[in-house]
């Protein structure tokens, strides 16, 4: 367990390593270092399925075990074991979430775990691999179905002539030949003046972008925003139309995709309120106002148009979701029981398809540094019972729901002379708030910790730092550099 | 729904090539297709044994009571759930085994070549109606149906045992918003301290407490739940089988008279929050959502949910007058 | 693991106590001092429990406190990281440990059966009037006394044993005991001048054939009384570990046939060849070198709770090498590097004894590693229970060593395949272990020779209740009840023997026709009775049998673990309807009740899991089937 904070399951771990955030490419650069020099490295699926090794031998040479414990603050004994166990185990995954994904070099850190996977053969077979658990329940399908910058259903490059064909035809209309913007990127693009009128579907960017000021100052900016979601969220307050939309999960049909791939049916349970519509009602009657009828919308009718141009949906008759319990893509036909785990090609005698290349990266500390007036680090995340920006999640009585609070390591809270509850200003670059402190051993000094999910009482995203990950696009929500300050001067006694 | 981009994961190494997402070079699609890659299977011998005369013949590795299904026999089980250990506590389910001192519990007791069982003899429905009657003399099983229909199966009396009988009558516990525990209807079968354990939740909140006919299911020192460890998965209500563990929801409406399952309707659906993709059963009365359980057999959960899957769907209730606009 | 613990601290001493048994703490997440290295790594997780701990650490914070606070389990699941609902499951299990605040001493007064033979009613009921009512305060509120289930001093009834918490737990056995001597001991602990040994072995009381017969023609009390039991030289020079010796030049083959030749049964109860049951351990030996997480357990089954046995005890007591010779062997054969000796909570000479024979055997070879200078080795751990009889129960016992609630397991698997820890594991009682030496001394023939056909050898009796000469008896298998009375003196009391309780609670009774039966495996159960433990309890004319029948009973519902539903509610069920037959106030008649306790028993006896259950309503059966008690 690779985490800054010892959370429960770092607490279940044989092993935990407490990184400085945003260190994981020195961590993960050292630890492949370390696995060649001890020769425990795949030699055999390194020659049969990968290329550019010997450049990445060269290149992580440098990333000393004690480099990696200057730059991570992690024990070099302790990164050595982990290296090892790592490279030892018949089977192994790397699992992520958010704290390799939300940083400016977001793909670099997937990068350095892509390495270390082919570096040990540990992918493409069964409990090997790579595996991004997903925070959303269909945050893969909505990539799945093309809501990505640069794809068409099914992963299908925009930019292939051929590919975008098969689609012109089947739509019977022209599509956009470019690779569109994605979330930051429309933000830039707005910025610039270049986007004036948006369309939000079950998003709350006003309360989870990046610095936040920014982005409502931005939205504001918006010649026209249309919001359709399930309640008059933040975003919503700003819009020019709000469509009430009903609500996915238990009021429509159709299909979502989880994190292991696996695509499975949703279906209504409940009616929605009185007047309000499920989306694709909505999408369908504002294409026929805007000219084109494009009749009764029926979610399996789709669902089926879809699948004869998506070829890893093939296979996935909604029968045969609804029989096999969903189906995890690929699924090219209907013979085809879908796939547990993918890249099994790696392992196919002779090769089958292209080599992984190993790629170089370089570790890069976060943008928003620590200094003197900013000394210590604030990272963001969820707890269990809240989700995201609390529309759903704030509906239901949690009893695990405390006031949220600047989580602080008890050393600090003792430095700072603060007592559990006290309220504390904290600044960061961009803003600054108010927020009371909650000691908790998960945390080291200098470490501290928000959550995201109440901005009516705490707006975290005020303090985070918009520095983006230009290859995905992520802004760097893990690694924000603030300071605190006691509220007022109170005597604590005891 | 509200999907705010703090939790895009948006790096999609779920994609059918990996190294797309770099350097994009002009892909190929669909990927060269290789063979379906599959879990390692293990093998397994079949065993024959003798059930009530009939031959069954069944993979190495199952229970009686898994033979005795196969021959469509219907064998009552209480402590017993396909998605735990058995712990073969509550003893209704035993069976006779030729060559055996005791009695022997079908929903444990591995099968071996050419065992001879009964499952119908005069002791085995001897044990089967005490224990029924043991259990519904000291416990309150109004909420437990199939209890019911065994006690009849079986011609279980539990008022023979006089009125100054011990019980577990006490208070129900309501010491949360989300789910209640009524002891009274506690038969011991250890399901939730397995579910909140290694079975299912390694959470721990609750353990078994007390010695024999005192002992109970509790925390630390009974702290109410809201100071123990609990999580709220409801993991626990998932596999009582007598509703001892109950919605709050269901609760409430039983107390005011409004609990009817002859009007509830349950559809499948999918958890609108992570990506784990956990199969919800949603039960509604009147179009309003009354409780959500999840399926046993579903390959993703095996029934288990977290506390935003079984409790967090409160928001769907909330017509658009109360927010806002 | 991930522990979330109430806000209730452990004080100074609480640690202290657990302290004093784990060591100080390794890390912030353990309970130390948090330092930096702490929060950039930590390993062991889920896997660094210390699980196993759990029940020697109940004891250390019992032993110096007096009871166990929501604090102090709170420190407990962090040092041994397991989840506080769980500790606390666990110590609620045990009838020793108090978790309600206490004082820290405390006199426990039997009044089980035997006791009730002989004056325990008088007893509780001048300590009522001296001290007040049981569990109220006394001694200023420094002390308090309790009524108890039997304490294993039946052949010195009425017993009482006096323990008092602190930084030095001391514990001390009153038996016989007067109202006036618990009164005075309460105040000697109460002032800290308690005497220091907990008990002193009487031959003269407790092994009565020893002073008499000068040991020749016993085997398992030979020793006693003629040497220091302290001393091993003592040991040596009276034959001790002639045996092992012996043992080690024939190899652990060849061991084993001697073992298999003297058809030595276990005497704990289970009769089951003592052979057989190493043998098994015996052929997974070569499973050991090929998969190093495997290994073997032998335990010496010491937690001795029937009602009205004393017999290992005194064995512990008077020949403590002899135990651990008989494990030695046991693991020399079976491959085990590692022995516990599981023994009762309530036997403080047996425990201060057995750990320093531990100690001495450790400093001279004869325990520790390459024994005898050999190429193996064995060590002995003793765990103390806490109040449970259900853990002599071979699988309830495990679980409680392991930290577990002390509840039974289902079998198969049986323990020579997954026993302690899921290892292969010997049980074994004392008594079996203590014969061990002798038979591979002597050769397994000459043993075989003793006793009769099937069931060869000596057996020990504890006898007690109306009897002349109480105490602990050796007899060749194949004696007569009656040659047995009369060789401890004949009947006691009025003289007129009403009834014999042979085996304990979980036992049968015997009436005075049956005394012709001979003391063997076949012949007892002959009669629908067994051995047993080797309890044989005499009642006079002049006792109440349905008051030692509603005793019996409430001993059942006492010591029940809880966990199978026809043991739980049945013996409830079984005291509620005898409650009604004596108070005259049947549910329709009394043949109805009868009738119903006939069907409970054979529930309980066909569907509960363990031998507790299963023989729950045996003494009470065959009470039933010989006197009309209740007509």
């Amino acid at each position: 367990m690779i985490d800054p904070r010892r959370t429960s399951s770092a607490q279940w771990a044989n092993l935990w390593l407490g990184l400085d955030v945003g260190s994981d490419i020195s961590l993960a650069n050292a630890m492949g270092r370390e696995i060649i020099a001890a020769g425990l490295a795949n030699e055999k699926f390194i020659r049969h399925a990968t290329s550019n090794f010997e450049t990445y031998k060269a290149h992580v040479e440098k990333y000393t075990l004690e480099r990696a414990e200057r730059e991570t603050g992690v024990p070099a004994e302790a990164i050595r074991r982990t290296a090892h166990a790592f490279a030892r185990a018949p089977r192994a995954q790397l699992c992520w979430t958010l704290g390799i994904t939300e940083h400016h070099n977001a793909v670099d850190n997937v990068v350095a775990l892509i390495n270390l996977s082919i570096l040990t053969g540990h992918v493409g077979r069964y409990g090997s691999g790579v595996n991004p658990l997903r925070g959303q329940n269909n945050v893969q399908g909505g990539g799945d179905m093309g809501a990505i910058p640069d794809r068409l259903p099914g992963f299908q490059h925009v930019e292939n002539d051929e590919l975008r064909a098969k689609f012109e035809k089947a739509y019977g209309t022209k599509i956009h030949p470019e690779r569109g913007w994605h979330l930051s990127g429309m933000f830039d693009a707005m910025e610039r003046g270049d986007l004036k009128t948006l369309y939000v579907l079950g998003e709350n960017p006003a309360d989870s972008e990046a610095d936040r000021h920014r982005a409502l100052k931005l939205l504001r900016s918006l010649d026209f925003l249309l919001v359709q979601d399930i309640f008059y969220t933040k975003t919503a307050e700003l819009a020019d139309v709000v469509l009430p939309a009903a609500a996915g999960a238990f009021e429509s049909e159709g299909t979502v995709t989880s994190s292991e791939r696996r695509v499975q049916r949703v279906r209504r349970t409940v009616p929605p309120p009185a007047g309000v519509r499920d989306d694709l009602d909505v999408i369908f009657e504002l294409a026929r106002r805007l000219g084109h009828d494009w009749g009764t919308p029926n979610p399996e009718a789709l669902w089926d148009e879809l699948r004869p141009l998506s070829p890893m949906h093939g296979g996935m008759s909604y029968r045969r979701l609804e029989e096999m319990g969903g189906i995890q893509w690929p699924c090219y036909d209907e013979s085809h029981p879908g796939e547990m785990f993918l890249h099994g090609r790696f392992w196919a005698e002779p090769l089958i398809g292209p080599r992984a290349p190993f790629m170089i990266v370089e570790f890069e500390p976060p943008v928003d540094k620590l200094d003197s007036d900013f000394p210590i680090r604030l990272t963001t995340g969820r707890r269990l019972d809240d989700y995201n920006t609390g529309v759903q999640t704030g509906k239901y009585a949690s009893p695990l729901r405390l006031r949220e609070a600047l989580g602080l390591s008890p050393e600090d809270g003792r430095q700072y002379n603060l007592a559990e509850g006290e309220k504390v200003r904290v600044t960061s670059r961009r803003g600054t708030l108010v927020a009371p402190v909650h000691f908790d051993s998960a945390l080291r000094p200098g470490l501290a910790f928000l959550s995201v999910h109440d901005h009516e009482q705490i707006a975290t995203n005020d303090l985070t730092i918009d520095a983006v990950d230009p290859k995905s696009g992520t802004s760097e929500f893990k690694a924000t550099a603030i300071r605190i300050e006691k509220v007022r001067i109170e005597t604590v006694s005891r | 729904m509200s999907k705010p981009s703090t939790d895009m994961n948006q790096i999609e190494i779920n994609q059918p090539e990996m190294k797309s997402v770099v350097n994009a070079p002009q892909p190929t699609i669909p990927l060269p297709r290789g063979p379906v890659p599959q879990a390692p299977t293990r093998e397994s011998r079949s065993i024959e044994i003798k059930i009530d005369g009939h031959s069954v013949s069944v993979p190495e590795g199952s229970t009686i009571l898994d033979a005795g299904r196969q021959l469509g026999i219907e064998t009552p089980t209480l402590c017993f759930l396909e998605s735990l250990t058995p712990v073969n506590v509550c003893r209704v389910c035993v069976v006779e085994l030729e060559g055996s001192r005791t009695l022997v519990p079908a929903c444990s007791r591995k099968v071996e070549a050419n065992m001879s069982i009964k499952t119908d003899s005069e002791r085995v429905r001897l044990s089967r109606k005490l224990v029924l009657e043991f259990l519904a003399s000291s416990v309150d099983l109004s909420t437990a149906p199939k209890m019911q229909e065994y006690m009849e199966r079986y011609g279980a009396q539990p008022d023979r045992f006089g009125e100054t009988r011990a019980t577990v009558a006490q208070p129900v516990k309501v010491d949360n918003d989300l789910y209640v525990r009524d002891y009274s209807k506690c038969v011991l079968c250890y399901k939730c301290v397995e579910a909140c354990g290694v079975d299912a939740q390694n959470t721990f909140a609750i353990a078994v407490a007390g010695r024999g006919f005192s002992a109970h299911i509790a925390t630390e020192f009974d702290v109410p739940l809201p100071d123990s460890a609990c999580v709220y998965c409801g993991n626990c209500i998932g596999v009582c089988p007598t509703g001892a563990l109950m919605f709050k929801s269901e609760f409430d409406m039983r107390q005011a008279g409004t609990w009817d399952e002859s009007k509830q309707m349950q559809t499948d659906t999918i958890c609108p929050y992570c990506g784990v993709g956990c199969d919800l059963t949603v039960h509604a009365q009147d179009g309003k959502i009354v409780r959500v359980t999840s399926p046993l057999d579903h390959s993703v959960t095996h029934g288990n949910l977290c506390i935003k899957g079984r409790f967090g769907w409160q928001f769907v209730q909330i017509q658009p007058a109360e927010n806002g606009k | 693991m991930d522990l979330h613990l109430t806000n209730a601290q452990a004080t100074a001493e609480e640690r202290a106590a657990v302290d004093s048994l784990l060591g100080a703490p390794d890390s912030s997440w353990h309970g130390a001092q948090r330092l930096g290295a702490d929060t950039r790594s930590a390993s062991n997780g889920h896997a660094g429990s210390q699980r196993h701990r759990l029940l020697p650490v109940l004891h250390a914070l019992h032993n110096r406190i007096g009871w166990i606070s929501p604090g102090a389990i709170n420190y407990a699941s962090l040092r041994l990281d397991i989840a506080p609902a769980e500790v606390h499951g666990v110590a609620s299990f045990y009838g020793m440990f108090s978790l309600t605040e206490r004082p820290a001493v405390v006199a426990h007064v039997c009044d089980d059966i035997a006791c009730l033979t002989r004056g325990a009613d008088k007893l509780c009921a001048d300590l009522e009037k001296k001290l007040g009512a049981a569990g109220s305060p006394c001694a200023g509120g420094r002390a308090t006394w309790q009524r108890s289930q039997c304490l294993g001093l039946c052949e010195r009834a009425p017993a009482a044993l006096v323990s008092a918490a602190g930084v030095k737990h001391q514990e001390r056995v009153l038996a016989p005991a007067s109202a006036d001597s618990v009164a005075s001991l309460i105040n000697e602990a109460v002032a800290g001048r308690m005497p220091a040994a907990p008990d002193e072995l009487s031959i003269q009381l407790s092994v009565p054939q020893a002073e008499k017969q000068n040991g020749s023609a016993l085997r398992l009390l030979q020793r006693i009384g003629h040497g220091d039991a302290a001393s091993l030289a003592d040991y040596q020079r009276l034959g001790g570990y002639e045996g092992l010796r012996k043992a080690i030049a024939l190899g652990a083959e060849g061991t084993l046939r001697e073992l298999s030749a003297s058809k030595l049964l276990g005497r704990g109860g289970a009769a089951f060849p003592t052979a057989k049951k190493w043998e098994a351990l015996f052929l997974q030996r070569n499973l050991l070198q090929e998969d190093f997480r495997r290994a073997h357990y032998v335990i010496c089954n010491a937690d001795e709770s029937e009602p009205g046995t004393f017999k290992d005890r005194i064995l512990m007591e008077g020949d403590p090498f002899a135990v651990l010779e008989g494990m030695t062997i046991a693991g020399f054969v079976t491959g085990a590097t590692k022995g516990f000796i599981y023994l009762r909570g309530e036997y403080p000479l047996a425990a201060e004894r057995v750990q320093h024979a531990i100690d001495i055997a450790n400093n001279n070879n004869f325990l520790g590693k390459n024994l005898l200078s050999k190429s193996f080795d064995f060590n002995i751990e003793i765990r103390r229970g806490a109040g449970a009889y259900i853990c002599g129960e071979e699988t309830a016992l495990f679980n409680s060593i392991e930290g577990y609630r002390g509840e039974p397991r289902n079998k198969p698997p049986f323990p020579t395949q997954a026993g302690l820890f899921r290892q292969p594991t010997a049980v074994n009682n004392v008594e079996t272990l203590v014969n061990v030496p002798g038979i591979i001394r002597e050769g397994g023939a000459a043993y075989a020779k003793l006793g009769t056909e099937n069931s060869a050898g000596t057996r020990l009796f504890c006898l007690c209740g109306h009897i002349a000469r109480p105490g602990v008896y050796e007899i060749a298998m194949g004696s007569t009840l009656r040659q047995l009375i009369e060789l401890a003196g004949g009947v006691a009391g009025s003289g007129k023997l009403q009834a014999v309780l042979l085996g304990g609670a979980a036992g049968a009774f015997m009436a005075p026709k049956e005394l012709d039966t001979p003391l063997t495996f076949e012949g007892t159960r002959s009669i629908g009775a067994t051995l047993g433990s080797g309890v044989v309890m005499l009642f006079d004319d002049s006792v109440d049998l349905r008051r030692i029948l509603l005793r019996i009973a409430s001993f059942f519902r006492n010591e029940t673990c809880g966990q199978c539903v026809p043991c739980r509610v049945g013996v409830t069920r079984q005291e509620e309807a005898l409650q009604r037959l004596i108070a005259a106030k049947p549910l329709g008649s009394a043949a109805q009740e009868l009738n119903l306790i006939r069907e409970m028993a054979q529930a309980m006896r066909d569907a509960s899991i363990c031998g507790l259950g299963q023989t729950a309503a045996s003494a009470l059966e065959s009470a039933l089937q010989r006197w009309s008690l209740f007509a």
